[in-house]
């Protein structure tokens, strides 16, 4: 029953959040049949594009789990773009400065943009635990000071030959791509970063269902005065569950900036960490619902560009579309009341 | 209120706060009121206060008016039975029974309030083994404050807690439970449970880290719906969906009455029960009080806290008075009146209660 | 004085790029006392920015140097509108204030930047016209203070002060002012006492974004001159100004002013060798540093708004 009313919640906000593009095409004129034709087309069309979106989906599945791990255990960590910040920083310094095959590489890079985001994730998880400071307030302190940390670090350690707003380009060794995966889909920004995220997405849901540590972690997120009386240490598991909330979206930092991207932008709030906060909402924070709406939003953004190509539509539909969602996702408590009312009207006719 | 010349009093649940003195006092302020020409409607869970002061009583239950009696027509076990729907006891059988050594040794503590304030100070009481030690005092004496660092909630500030002559002072909460202390909270809904976890992993809270109910950090599912069919059936607690069922779903009493089992699962040397039976049916309060005995009369130590009197004194072997965050006195049940009590709670010492361990 | 020369001529750039930060401040201070957390300052600021560079190359043609005062009037209005959506979620809908703040920011970039491409083709819009800096008669001949405070001067940084002793007065001076903050300490209690919270909410929350719509507007008629999607963050800096000033208006100039002075001098670190010694980095992050060693500092006596973020449901008093 209660899955049945998050699909409906988030079914409905996805349909209001298309609604909503719909009427901006026909507010400036377009078609929006043909608008959302060449939208879901660039998105799906054939193994290319589906390989780009899957590459899109990569990151916003990790930043979602990220937010979704932390919204179960009752904290509201906002900071997923700052340690993705941390964690792309970690992988490119690594990429242009180790020099090691590309089987060690990969793991080294990964792990260490892991622990870098697992690093930027606890300060806001311990500041929480230890001096009570709100973590909506502090995540986003730290995701500036991670941002103006890339502004300042990229260009002086890290500079591209020519231009000094981005870094270099990592070497081939430091790339998560890999010929034989980019192969199968036709050339597309795909990457090995789609098994980390699958990889993550079921051992999310493992720790949460069936260890004693996602119990500890959700019974903290529901009631944490309960569970402090039933002896569970309140402020380790807040840290804690920041700590794995940060190393996942350090985790898509590395599966983006050495992923999808070949270098680093400064200047540039990652907006997979906000994104990451829609996906979470729509998939209800369960990390099957994360992976289904990663890829809804992956088809959006990859296909705008598409369609933007094709038509007078300007490719930013994608992002309002995305933001239209998140607020709706936000108001839910008028679709519970829509559903109640259905659910008890459909009742008293049975 | 009154200055606003009102015709109609209501008064909800008014007499939490007060002495029996202080009870008495209101139910006269009352009498004066209604000689004056005013209505109130008294709402209460206390029949000794519908006796005393109530024309006519309505009884609801769940929320429909079962019926409305003639209070000078009718004895409280009708009434009684109208909240309840059953016929119940008052009286609890209790045999006498001598007690034992002793379980828990508090010595001279002191806590500070959230407000900083000293809210215990200096107390000094010693729990035994087979004994019912009722705490008796107002609301807001430092009894709050006096669990809460009993069982590790609070932080205490000097002296100290020993349990089985252990000393647990600064302990975690998880260490007091593992050596034999158990706590029924004030708050059921915010301490007590989980409102939106299963019955099952409620039932399991404190013991989830311990083998059955898992295994190198993976719950055993299996081990923990046995656990809890086998408790809910135990203690007869009643949920739509049995152990399945989301612990907001079930009604106060029930919610209650798994806590109570939970705790006494635990099967502690010590059980530190406050207000176990706030709030709660008739139905109820016998059952969770014949269970309390049982505990004593297994030779279990109970440190019952409460702000109802007469549970008090149906149920205790001794009773400490703590008034003002000190023991104003420990008396006998069977030699003290309410009225005797009562004053102690206010703070004035008693002829004849004799300051500190009883003998 | 080499020193003194170099204030001095930072100064004004300092208290320019200060005043935007003042007025979005402001407009978190009322929201959040009355108790809603309105993390969509930063959106606000944009569409501010937007409404008030499309006004302006509008309505230049015909108006002139009038244009740039009806974009700052239409940005505030603009501000407003677009705050009724973070107020009908988190207070009639009962949505996260944190979600529908960020809901806010999201839609704001995206549509802003959809509308430009729309009507300019980019998606940015240049104006050519903004405010000249100016000396103010008599008080810029004033020693000391003069050249810092009094020269080069814009409109908007008198208007934004007048706005901040008005907020003053309003909030501890007026009923209004009494009402809201306690619709954003105790709203149960100021329910009880008779006071709509709801309507005390709404009030707080449309005059934010009215404030903030000015900030973004501010920006763009005195250093920025062209829409291009984004305030760089100043959104959330100001609300780090307001959290570090203690939300209370005289802190909240304070603050302000305290983290327009390092980002001046972060920006101007480049080319004044005397400051070039000094990391940029250091300049730039030191603002939210500090904002997060304040509330270390002060998370035993904070002294937020006690319901700030908390869901008012009249039905659950």
């Amino acid at each position: 029953m209660n899955g049945l009313k998050n699909l409906f919640t988030a079914l409905a906000a996805a349909f209001l959040g298309l609604l909503a593009g719909a009427l901006l095409m026909l507010a400036i004129g377009a078609n929006p049949i043909e608008g959302f034709s060449y939208l879901f087309r660039g998105g799906l069309m054939n193994v290319e594009r589906i390989g780009n979106t899957l590459a899109t989906a990569t990151t916003l599945t990790l930043t979602g789990l990220a937010m979704a791990f932390a919204f179960r255990t009752g904290l509201f960590s906002i900071g997923a773009s700052g340690q993705m910040l941390m964690g792309g920083l970690v992988s490119i310094a690594l990429g242009l400065t180790l020099h090691l095959p590309k089987g060690l590489m990969l793991p080294i890079i990964l792990a260490c943009a892991m622990l870098a985001g697992a690093v930027y994730g606890f300060i806001p998880g311990y500041l929480k635990a230890r001096f009570n400071v709100h973590e909506v307030v502090s995540t986003i302190m730290l995701n500036w000071i991670a941002y103006w940390t890339i502004y300042y670090t990229v260009p002086t350690y890290f500079k591209a030959e020519y231009l000094e707003t981005e870094s270099a380009r990592i070497p081939e060794y430091a790339s998560l791509k890999v010929p034989w995966l980019t192969h199968i889909f036709g050339g597309s920004f795909i990457n090995l970063g789609v098994f980390v995220a699958i990889g993550c997405a079921i051992l999310t849901a493992l720790v949460l269902s069936k260890t004693t540590l996602g119990f500890e972690l959700k019974a903290v997120g529901f009631n944490r005065h309960a569970a402090e009386f039933a002896g569970i240490n309140v402020p380790k598991n807040m840290a804690l569950s920041l700590a794995i909330s940060g190393a996942l979206a350090g985790l898509a930092g590395a599966t983006y900036y050495v992923g999808y991207a070949v270098n680093m932008q400064i200047g540039v709030m990652p907006s997979q960490g906000m994104d990451g906060l829609a996906v979470a909402l729509l998939g209800a924070n369960s990390p099957v619902g994360v992976v289904l709406a990663a890829l809804f939003f992956g088809v959006l953004h990859s296909g705008k560009g598409f369609m933007s190509a094709m038509t007078s539509i300007p490719p930013e539909i994608g992002d309002t579309i995305i933001a239209v969602i998140i607020y709706f996702a936000a108001t839910s408590v008028l679709f519970t009341r829509i559903w109640n009312a259905l659910s008890s009207r459909f009742r008293k006719k049975a | 209120m009154l200055y606003r010349d009102a015709e109609v009093l209501i008064f909800d649940e008014p007499t939490g706060v007060l002495t029996p003195q202080e009870i008495d006092d209101l139910m006269q302020i009352m009498r004066n009121l209604i000689g004056e020409g005013k209505s109130i409607i008294l709402i209460t869970h206390k029949l000794k206060e519908i006796k005393a002061i109530a024309d006519r009583c309505t009884v609801i239950r769940r929320g429909k008016v079962i019926g409305t009696v003639e209070v000078a027509d009718s004895d409280e076990s009708r009434m009684a039975e109208m909240m309840v729907g059953r016929a119940v006891s008052f009286s609890v059988n209790k045999a006498p029974r001598a007690p034992g050594e002793v379980v828990l040794e508090i010595e001279g503590l002191g806590v500070l309030s959230s407000r900083k304030t000293q809210a215990v100070k200096d107390f000094s009481l010693q729990l035994r083994y087979g004994e019912i030690l009722g705490l008796a005092g107002v609301d807001g004496n430092g009894q709050t404050e006096l669990v809460e660092a009993l069982t590790g909630l609070r932080k205490v500030q000097s002296g100290s807690i020993r349990l089985k002559g252990v000393d647990i002072t600064h302990a975690s909460i998880r260490t007091r439970t593992r050596s034999g202390m158990a706590h029924i909270p004030e708050d059921r809904q915010r301490r007590g449970l989980v409102l939106d976890y299963s019955m099952e992993d409620n039932l399991v809270i404190e013991i989830y880290g311990l083998p059955p109910y898992s295994h190198r950090g993976f719950m055993d599912r299996k081990a923990i719906r046995a656990h809890a069919v086998a408790l809910m059936e135990a203690f007869d607690v009643r949920a739509g969906e049995g152990p399945l069922a989301l612990a907001r779903s079930l009604s106060g009493g029930n919610q209650q009455k798994a806590i109570v089992g939970r705790e006494i699962d635990l099967n502690p040397e010590v059980l530190v029960a406050v207000q176990p039976t706030r709030g709660l049916d008739v139905g109820s309060i016998e059952y969770i009080h014949k269970r309390l005995v049982e505990q004593r009369d297994k030779g279990k130590a109970v440190l019952l806290v409460s702000l109802e009197l007469d549970e008090i004194m149906n149920l205790s072997d001794r009773i400490a008075v703590i008034s003002h965050g000190a023991v104003a006195g420990i008396l006998d049940p069977k030699n003290v009146s309410e009225a005797e009590i009562g004053l102690m709670m206010a703070g004035s010492s008693v002829p004849g209660a004799k300051k500190g361990e009883l003998k | 004085m080499e020193v003194w020369d170099m204030i001095s001529r930072i100064f004004p750039y300092a208290v320019a790029y200060s005043v935007p930060l003042l007025a979005a401040a402001l407009g978190g201070l009322y929201s959040e006392r009355s108790g809603v957390v309105n993390i969509g300052l930063e959106g606000l600021m944009v569409v501010g920015n937007f409404v008030c560079a499309v006004t302006i190359s509008k309505l230049q043609p015909t108006l002139g140097q009038n244009a740039i005062w009806v974009g700052l009037a239409m940005a505030a209005l603009a501000g407003l509108v677009f705050s009724i959506l973070h107020a009908v979620a988190s207070i009639n809908l009962l949505a996260n204030q944190v979600i529908s703040g960020t809901a806010i920011n999201m839609v704001a970039g995206a549509l802003t930047v959809f509308l430009a491409r729309t009507i300019t083709g980019s998606g940015n819009v240049r104006i050519t016209l903004g405010f000249v800096p100016f000396d103010v008669p008599v008080l810029h001949k004033v020693p000391i203070l003069g050249p810092l405070l009094f020269t080069r001067t814009y409109a908007t940084t008198w208007l934004l002060l007048a706005i901040l002793g008005l907020s003053w007065f309003i909030l501890y001076k007026t009923r209004f002012g009494l009402r809201l903050r306690a619709c954003g300490e105790h709203p149960q209690t100021a329910d009880a006492a008779g006071i709509n919270v709801y309507k005390m909410r709404y009030a707080g929350v449309l005059i934010s974004g009215a404030l903030a719509g000015l900030s973004g507007a501010t920006i763009l008629v005195t250093f920025s001159g062209e829409f291009n999607g984004t305030v760089a963050g100043l959104g959330f800096l100001a609300l780090a100004a307001l959290i570090f000033g203690n939300w209370k208006p005289l802190g909240i100039l304070g603050a302000t002013f305290f983290f327009g002075f390092c980002a001046t001098l972060a920006n101007v670190s480049q080319v004044v060798p005397a400051l070039s010694s000094i990391p940029g980095l250091v300049l730039k992050a030191f603002p939210y540093a500090v904002t997060l060693l304040a509330l270390v500092v002060f998370s035993k006596s904070t002294q937020a708004p006690k319901a700030d973020g908390e869901i008012y449901d009249a039905g659950k008093r």
